[in-house]
């Protein structure tokens, strides 16, 4: 009973540290966030440069994810303003409701938001395939799909799901191909470059159009609708910061698609960053009142922060995930029934897919480290409560015994006989949730958590390997260095039973 | 000293002790002998509170044996288990002196404690040092039986002590534990499965059967009044019968 009640008392304290840690921090900045696409990207680079001239403390969240999740983030108002189309609102987002152009304005109202006056491009989705293929086929327009059903189509997941998309598009032009796959937008390209499709969605604007030769396909039944590009942002910036939605419509009208594809092949061939092409643009465009300083991140100082992101991640959620794992893999040994829910619950745990565990989080938690920390908590429950009690239940009878009968109480028999037996077991557990919660920590990327899979995750955005391998190969060694430390630990901790 | 009064022990339907009683008095060896099975184990256990019989109870020095008072009782008991059970995450030093670190003696006390049973159970000081898997299985057993005396209890409950030793050896400890426990004026009950050493110890002997004590006697008894066929052939079956008669 007693050793009930402590593992009880432990729990609530863990509950406490979890919600401290997660509590969303008050925000003094402005808090720009962006899709995850290059040129969504540049936007919201462009709008937090923008902001910084005139001396507004901003903050810009690169890559954090979809439209939907941008969406939510900014009606729980975890961010203020992220760059969105007008097309995606009416077509996508706000679908439901049926709008026209005209109700735009007032029904985003009742959510809260505001709309900047357009940017100036228009950059919607159209499908496009490589020129090469397009002339040898003689496809210029998207009802030539429609004679040849051999080919196999790559889009985007939203594309595939999103009601103005293939479902619809399918219907509009009776198109009919079977080999239709959901990828990632950014390996779409990958899968065009190495054959393994032929038809892939793009934007408009995206600048691999140029890079891998792509051919548009033209919207002959005009099924696509238009897509202005705009800044979505919370009203209450007009009570918070007055005057930041007039600085955003200041932007309106100056950024044309001619303009807007340079930037984006700047990044993607150039390999400048994002800040970059947005400085570039903001100081050619622009009579600007002081010169746009970048803050220059050298390859050192980028992985000194994403190994910060990463160990906090990684540090905090492993920690609590100790506190609470071997109480509840003691109380598992010591009651069966109780002990069959336990491994039971923290199975299934462990049985989520990792991405989904993650966006879980987003809807109780917001977005950033606090959801990944909880996520990788969640996740790391598994081999230490499992470990832990197969630690206790494979104590040899004759020892408990022995310590039962010498008239050692409950407690200390626990702390100097039980676990001290246990404890090879139970270091092993630490070790592997140690090592999966490393690399898990990578997906953090996703939910603006960053560590990690920050570099890996624009790697594969701008095709760039070397980023990519930024990210991986200090994730493997930290896995690496985890697995040292951890035997290192072993020898220390559990004495040499053969001197 | 130990009086069970209709005990018995279920596990579900099978039976590995009919009801039984059996007293153990003070200052005297009692050994209980048997086939392997028989729940020679099981009795033990019962007395130290490790099993809760299904029926009847444990008199200890005339007190109810109850889970309130299971822990302090245990301290006045001496208990080596069938198969050694030293701990093998600490040196001999750390299993024989751990309870009285628990009960908080003073370090000079538990040295003084240690240098007497050392000499008592004739363990050389270098083998205090090592840990379980280091020590022979005779230092073991030594070793347990340290553990088991440490504290002074009044009782002494050993179950095949010297069950895993070879010949020789064992030979040698029975010498040395008889004494022992004679020396000591401890009350003793002795699990063991060879009847040579049974007359060895034993004031008195109880012979069990499937759960049952079939006779409990002198060794004299058991020769020239076995209650039963039973007794009669057990004994036969034990070679150099006529050595202890
Ligand atoms: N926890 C338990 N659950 C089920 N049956 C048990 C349990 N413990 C003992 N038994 C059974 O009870 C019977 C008596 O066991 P016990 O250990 O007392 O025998 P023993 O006389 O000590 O044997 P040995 O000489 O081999 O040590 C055996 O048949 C055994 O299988
Ligand atoms: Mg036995």
């Amino acid at each position: 009973m007693d050793m009930i009640r402590q593992a009880w008392r432990c729990s609530i304290v863990l509950a406490l540290i979890v919600s401290v840690l997660t509590a969303p921090s008050i925000a003094q900045t402005v808090r720009i966030a962006s899709k995850k696409f290059t040129s969504n990207v540049i936007m919201g680079e462009i709008a937090h440069l923008w902001l910084e001239q005139y001396d507004l403390t901003a903050t810009h969240q690169a890559q954090l994810g979809t439209t939907r999740y941008l969406w939510d983030a900014l009606l729980e108002g975890d961010i203020d303003i992220y760059p969105d189309y007008t097309g995606t609102l009416l077509e996508e987002t706000l679908v439901q409701m049926n709008l026209e152009w005209s109700d735009l304005d007032s029904v985003l109202t009742t959510f809260g938001f505001g709309m900047s006056v357009p940017l100036g491009f228009n950059d919607p989705y159209v499908l496009g395939m490589k020129e090469a293929r397009a002339r040898e086929l003689d496809i210029h327009t998207i009802s030539d799909l429609a004679r040849f059903p051999e080919l196999r189509f790559g889009f985007s997941n939203e594309f595939m799901e999103r009601e103005d998309g293939w479902p619809m598009l399918r219907i509009t032009y009776n198109l009919p191909q079977t080999q239709v796959r959901g990828m990632d937008h950014d390996l779409s390209y990958r899968g065009i470059e190495s054959g393994s499709i032929d038809v892939m969605d793009l934007y408009a604007m995206d600048a691999e159009v140029i890079i891998y030769d792509m051919r548009p396909l033209e919207d002959d039944s005009a099924y696509f609708p238009a897509y202005e590009a705009i800044y979505l942002y919370r009203l209450d910036l007009h009570e918070r910061f007055p005057t930041v939605p007039g600085f955003l419509d200041s932007l309106g009208g100056t950024l044309t698609g001619d303009i807007m594809r340079t930037l984006n092949t700047r990044v993607v061939q150039d390999r400048v960053s994002e800040s970059q092409a947005a400085s570039e643009f903001l100081g050619g465009e622009f009579v600007l009142e002081s010169q746009i300083v970048l803050r220059e991140e050298t390859m050192w100082s980028r992985l000194w922060q994403h190994t910060t992101e990463h160990l906090i991640l990684v540090v905090i959620s492993l920690v609590a995930a100790i506190l609470l794992s071997i109480p509840l893999g003691i109380i598992a040994a010591k009651r069966p029934r109780a002990g069959a829910l336990i491994l039971g619950i923290v199975g299934v745990i462990y049985t989520i897919p990792s991405l989904a565990l993650l966006v879980f989080m987003i809807p109780l938690l917001g977005i950033g480290g606090p959801p990944a920390v909880v996520a990788l908590f969640l996740y790391s429950l598994l081999p230490i409560v499992r470990n832990t009690h197969a630690g206790l239940v494979s104590i040899s009878p004759p020892l408990y015994e022995s310590a039962e009968a010498l008239g050692l109480p409950a407690m200390p028999r626990l702390f100097k006989i039980e676990l001290p037996l246990a404890s090879q077991s139970i270091m092993a557990g630490i070790q592997t949730s140690a090592v999966i919660n490393i690399g898990t920590a990578t997906l953090g990327a996703l939910i603006g958590a960053g560590g990690y899979g920050q570099p890996i995750l624009t790697g594969i955005r701008v095709a760039d390997t070397g980023l990519i391998l930024q990210g991986a190969v200090p994730a493997a060694l930290l896995a690496l260095l985890a697995q040292g430390v951890f035997t290192l630990a072993e020898r220390v901790i559990i004495p040499n039973r053969h001197r | 000293m130990v009086e069970l009064c209709g005990v018995s022990k279920h596990y579900g339907q099978a039976v590995a002790l009919h009801t039984t009683s059996l007293t153990v008095p003070r200052g005297k060896t009692s050994v209980v002998i048997g086939p392997s099975g028989c729940g020679k184990s099981t009795l033990l256990r019962i007395t130290v509170g490790l099993v809760t019989p299904t029926h009847g109870t444990v008199l200890f020095d005339g007190d109810l044996l109850t889970p309130a008072n299971m822990q302090s009782i245990r301290l006045r008991i001496g208990y080596v288990t069938q198969h050694g059970g030293l701990f093998p995450h600490m040196t001999a030093r750390a299993n024989v002196t751990l309870m009285a670190r628990h009960l908080r003696w003073d370090d000079d006390r538990i040295q003084a404690r240690l240098e007497v049973l050392a000499s008592l159970v004739h363990l050389p000081a270098a083998c205090l040092e090592r840990y379980p898997l280091r020590l022979s299985g005779g230092e073991c057993q030594r070793v347990s039986i340290m553990r088991a005396l440490f504290l002074d209890p009044g009782m002494l409950l050993m179950d095949e002590p010297l069950g895993a030793l070879d010949p020789m050896i064992r030979y040698g400890l029975q010498e040395e534990l008889r004494s022992i426990c004679r020396e000591l004026g401890k009350t003793v009950m002795l699990v063991t499965h060879d009847m040579a050493e049974a007359a060895f110890f034993g004031d008195s002997i109880t012979l069990m059967r499937a759960g049952t004590v079939v006779q409990t006697g002198t060794i004299q008894d058991l020769v020239h009044r076995p209650a039963s066929e039973f007794v009669q052939s057990f004994m036969r079956a034990q070679r150099g019968l006529h050595e202890w008669t």
